[in-house]
């Protein structure tokens, strides 16, 4: 059964978050992305699915509290925007230490410190490398619609169960709060108590039954040469990870001579500029990185062999660009655009950014 | 060497709990850590509970609390033992969640989610153990450090005029309304450590019957800490710490 709805990308989470037999959302409130508990409390799953849904004291608690329910081998999550996820980093480096699944929604806004809460996409290097202390990824998920924020819930418990790992959905203040039609899905029961028993019992803190020993969910290690180990272990994982989860979308890339890569609201801003420019008849073509981790890395030297030049946009200083500097080398030029602080470029001057940088000086 | 003893079945009185795991305990000679985590055991073990318990270990000296007791476990971040254990209590609302921290864990990093559990009425037991010291990381100043108080941080002893005042969290958290029961108990002598585990029974059934958070306070010894021998910590227990920390019920609803 398929319903159409016009909704905002905060509200949809809630709704993607019951449909998606979800047990458990703990959050505290902050700008822009308030709605998600504040539908969530309006919908009040308890009462329909049982879902739990909880508003703490801080970020800390919230992602504690995550830490502690995802341990019971539960589909549980947790939403903030900047400030607050900053604040998670702890946790979400402990349950990556102790391989438990979780959802983290960021719906970035603009910093650093206390910032604005206009949009921006600005805890890039945060989601994909400085997720807290430790050797540890997140698979990090970065939507571009309303759409998607429903569609990277169910996505994100599935990837986080699959590899026993937080997965971050990286979106912003544009996606959170514009409103678009959204095709919602059927509801998926939540798992019951004996499915959990059954497919996550050698882990989950389920309470002892079945004469097996107590489960000790924990990522301390005091030796350091086993400790090494349990980092060998997550680094296989995410090798298997950059193997298997590599997600992006390519739009006029095949006959294109100049590439921009952009991620979320920016790629949103792109496709319009591409078919300026393509109007122009300029040969423009659009890499979108959907997973920012595993990043999409062969696809984008793949393309530098055919490119003159490429152009990151991002709503933030230039971060994503290293990445894209990676793929490419040296042999071309790799040039950022963006704007900071919570301003969101019009198509007309990332196309402009584009000529200046790009098209103009190959020409 | 004493030769080995071997005790006949009907003169055995007393035994190690089933529940308590063969694993050497790391705990120093005469801490308190150990005999509190034997009534622990005990008292899931004769109420039955062994199936339905999990327990929440917290950064400091009890961390590896999991590896004594053969219940399910979560070890939370230092300070954040009270949110893990909201987190897993709000999924199994019928099984038997309990804390287990120390006075660095639970008061000072961990004072918020510690206030907010206990003022939400978390059906949960937290068992505090306030040996006044931060014993993990080698004996410095914790909120509930007495005053004049030697420690690593404060070699000269604890000022207040400096460091502030014994923070006694138990009769704070007394006030709230999610809170049924607050008691401070200690195992320094055997009559102690029969009321101990009585009022721990007593905390475990309140939680099993949602009645609120009950908090069961362990005034306790860490005599390599305290730079102290076992026996002269105990002494120093009664003559310095029990007039800072009255033991005894301070709520019961
Ligand atoms: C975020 C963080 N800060 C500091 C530490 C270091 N640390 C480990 S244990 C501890 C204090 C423990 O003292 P207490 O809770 O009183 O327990 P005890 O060891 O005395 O039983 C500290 C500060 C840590 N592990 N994590």
């Amino acid at each position: 059964m398929k319903e159409v709805r016009l909704m905002k990308g905060n509200e949809v989470i809630a709704e993607a978050a019951v449909r998606a037999g979800c047990d458990g959302y703990f959050g505290y409130p902050i700008t822009p992305q308030t709605e998600v508990i504040e539908t969530l409390m309006e919908m009040k799953p308890w009462e329909t699915t049982g879902m739990v849904v909880l508003q703490a004291e801080s970020e800390i608690a919230s992602i504690n509290m995550v830490y502690g329910a995802a341990s019971c081998g539960k589909r549980v999550m947790t939403s903030s925007s900047s400030p607050g996820i900053s604040l998670m980093s702890e946790g979400l480096s402990y349950l990556a230490g102790a391989e438990l699944p979780c959802l983290v929604l960021n719906v970035q806004r603009g910093g650093p410190g206390l910032g604005t809460i206009q949009p921006s996409q600005s805890d890039y290097f945060l989601a994909t490398k400085a997720g807290g202390h430790g050797d540890f990824r997140m698979i990090v998920l970065a939507p571009n619609s309303v759409q998607e924020m429903y569609d990277f819930v169910s996505l994100g418990f599935e990837l986080a169960f699959k590899y026993r790992n937080p997965v971050m959905m990286l979106s912003d203040g544009v996606i959170g709060q514009m409103m678009e039609k959204v095709m919602l899905s059927a509801p998926v029961p939540r798992m019951t108590d004996e499915y959990i028993k059954e497919h996550y019992g050698d882990w989950a803190l389920t309470g002892k039954f079945g004469g097996r020993a107590g489960n000790i969910v924990t990522s301390l290690e005091l030796d350091p040469a086993i400790q090494e180990q349990v980092n060998e272990k997550l680094q296989a994982k995410y090798q298997k990870i950059t193997e298997q989860e590599v997600r992006y979308e390519e739009i006029l890339c095949d006959d294109a001579e100049y590439f921009m890569v952009a991620f979320g609201s920016a790629a949103r801003i792109c496709s319009k500029v591409i078919e300026m420019a393509r109007a122009d008849g300029y040969k423009v073509g659009l890499i979108r990185p959907v997973t920012l981790y595993p990043y999409p890395s062969k696809v984008i030297a793949q393309r530098a062999q055919q490119a003159k030049g490429f152009l990151t946009v991002e709503l933030n200083a230039g971060q994503m660009v290293e990445d894209v500097r990676l793929c490419v080398g040296n042999h071309i030029p790799v040039e950022y655009y963006g704007r900071m602080g919570g301003m969101v470029p019009t198509p007309g001057e990332v196309y402009e950014a584009l000529k200046d940088k790009i098209i103009n000086k190959l020409k | 060497m004493a030769a080995e003893v071997e005790i006949k079945e009907e003169n055995l009185v007393y035994g190690k709990n089933r529940l308590i795991k063969d694993n050497i305990m790391h705990y120093c000679p005469g801490c308190s850590h150990g005999t509190i985590h034997k009534l622990v055991a005990e008292v899931i073990d004769e109420m039955g509970l062994e199936g339905e318990c999990i327990g929440v270990s917290p950064v400091g000296c009890s961390v590896f609390a999991y590896n004594y007791i053969d219940i399910d476990w979560a070890e939370a971040a230092h300070g954040r033992a009270c949110a893990v254990a909201t987190g897993i209590k709000r999924m199994y609302p019928n099984k038997m969640v309990f804390t287990y921290q120390g006075d660095g864990d639970l008061a000072a990093i961990g004072t918020g989610e510690t206030i907010h559990a206990c003022n939400r009425g978390e059906n949960i037991v937290v068992i505090y153990v306030n040996n006044a010291i931060y014993g993990m990381t080698g004996g410095q100043m914790s909120p509930t450090t007495l005053v004049g108080m030697k420690t690593a941080t404060t070699p000269y002893g604890r000022d207040p005029r400096l460091h502030g005042y014994p923070y006694k969290v138990a009769d704070m958290v007394a006030h709230l309304e999610g809170v049924c029961y607050v008691t401070r108990q200690s195992v320094h002598t055997p009559a102690n450590v029969r009321k101990a585990k009585k009022a721990l029974r007593k905390a475990f059934e309140n939680a099993m019957a949602g009645k609120g958070l009950s908090l069961v306070e362990f005034v306790a010894t860490c005599n390599s800490g305290w730079k102290l021998s076992p026996v002269a910590a105990n002494q120093w227990l009664e003559e310095n710490m029990f007039p800072s920390y009255p033991l005894g019920d301070i709520k019961d609803i």
